[in-house]
């Protein structure tokens, strides 16, 4: 055998022990999708695993099945189109699991969108606003104005 | 040998049949072409931003990290607010405190005080993955830890991911982050468990103006589709040929 098959034989043998473990290693359900290798090689079993992410949001509907009378006073006044859970955290399997929801009744919360900031080209400017370090600084809002059917008096 | 008249004729036949095979028969199919004859999705989620209606109240990023699960308290996230100041003198001020996940509460930018007449133009402006239609994420994976699915959203597979941080330098737009708990890639990924759910993304169902949308792009009737077709919208960093799915209406020439 001349030298040169040598440094070959040992080429073949690193790329069939290459693929023999690439075998082993690669799960077996690897696959492409309509966008081939380049955008759509992964694990098949990988999107059904994302698809079994918990919900933790339920929407407003849902708050309305039991609360019907919350969800109905709530939906005539000018705080209809916020979300009960942007306040009283995701449902996720409420009444079960958990049985109580933590409600955040903190000025921070308010003043997300009712922190006066006069910006043109904003809608934020169209928003009834207060300066929160001059306005009733130690107080919580929700003591003088009701978030469910919030006015002003 | 002799070779006879016949013999001749027949060998033309043979060879000019055998010369208009290949053309055909010895075509290699692509994965994506044969993927497409067997069944196309008929589903392509898009978005859409209307930076008109964005108040920056931040109830968006509060929502995604809940609903995700991701690190509340941890100045990463999938999803986030940023306000642009622009001044009368041409300055220009963008900021998103802690992501925008509180709101925007004080007229200060990172401290420094603005005054109001001196503005120009202020607004804010939500940003998320854009889901494009070429993914440069995607494209620089070294091991298909991460993927665009048939309807477009491009996620990553947590088991198979090694951490290595390509995906999180290629993104043009900085949508993605290491998961400071899975230790793996992170990104936005349009809700995917609640898009298959007939829900909407928990960033779309939280925000109370209806700035952000979320639809079906290959549906006609679609109201996100309609609004793509006829309305003045525009995506970032168009120039970079990534074809981004997430539109923006109202987008100003400093956002970038």
């Amino acid at each position: 055998m001349s030298h040169a098959w040598r440094p070959l034989i040992v080429l073949a043998g690193a790329l069939v022990f290459a693929l023999v473990a690439r075998h082993f290693l690669v799960p077996p359900d690897f696959t492409t999708g309509e966008r081939g290798f380049m955008y759509s090689y992964h694990r098949a079993s990988s999107p059904g695993e994302w698809k079994e992410f918990k919900v933790k949001y339920q929407g407003k509907e849902y708050c309305g099945e039991c609360h019907d009378e919350k969800y109905e006073s709530n939906m005539k006044s000018k705080h209809a189109l916020i979300q009960c859970e942007n306040c009283h955290g995701p449902a996720i399997d409420h009444p079960e699991d958990p049985e109580k929801l933590t409600i955040d009744m903190s000025r921070a919360q308010c003043i997300r969108c009712h922190a006066l900031l006069p910006y043109p080209t904003s809608q934020r400017a169209d928003i009834k606003g207060i300066n929160p370090s001059e306005h009733n600084v130690d107080e919580q809002c929700a003591d003088c104005h009701d978030p469910h059917e919030p006015d002003l008096e | 040998m002799k070779l006879t008249r016949r013999d001749l004729l027949i060998t033309f036949v043979k060879g000019a049949a055998l010369s208009a095979l290949p053309m055909s028969a010895y075509k290699i199919l692509s994965p994506s072409e044969v993927h497409a004859a067997l069944k196309e999705s008929n589903i392509r989620w898009g978005f859409i931003v209307d930076t008109d209606k964005c108040v920056g109240c931040g109830f968006c990023v509060k929502a995604c990290k809940l609903e995700n699960e991701v690190p509340y308290d941890v100045e990463v996230s999938r999803t986030w607010v940023e306000r642009y100041i622009i001044m009368k003198d041409g300055r220009t001020m963008i900021d998103t405190p802690h992501a925008g996940r509180d709101g925007f509460t004080t007229q200060s930018v990172r401290g420094a005080d603005v005054n109001p007449k001196n503005i120009a133009k202020a607004f804010f402006v939500p940003k998320l993955c854009n889901q494009c239609e070429n993914p440069p994420c995607v494209q620089v994976c070294p091991v298909g830890a991460t993927y665009q699915t048939p309807e477009g959203v491009v996620l990553v597979d947590r088991s198979w991911c090694i951490g290595c941080g390509y995906c999180i330098m290629s993104c043009p737009y900085g949508a993605r982050f290491f998961h400071p708990v899975h230790k793996v890639a992170e990104k936005c990924t349009f809700c995917y468990h609640r898009l298959v759910k007939g829900m909407k993304t928990a960033c779309v169902d939280a925000c109370p103006f209806g700035a952000r949308q979320v639809g079906n792009l290959k549906d006609q009737n679609d109201p996100v589709t309609k609004q793509v077709l006829t309305q003045r919208v525009a995506v970032l960093k168009d120039s970079f040929g990534t074809k981004p799915q997430v539109y923006y209406i109202g987008l100003d020439e400093n956002v970038r």
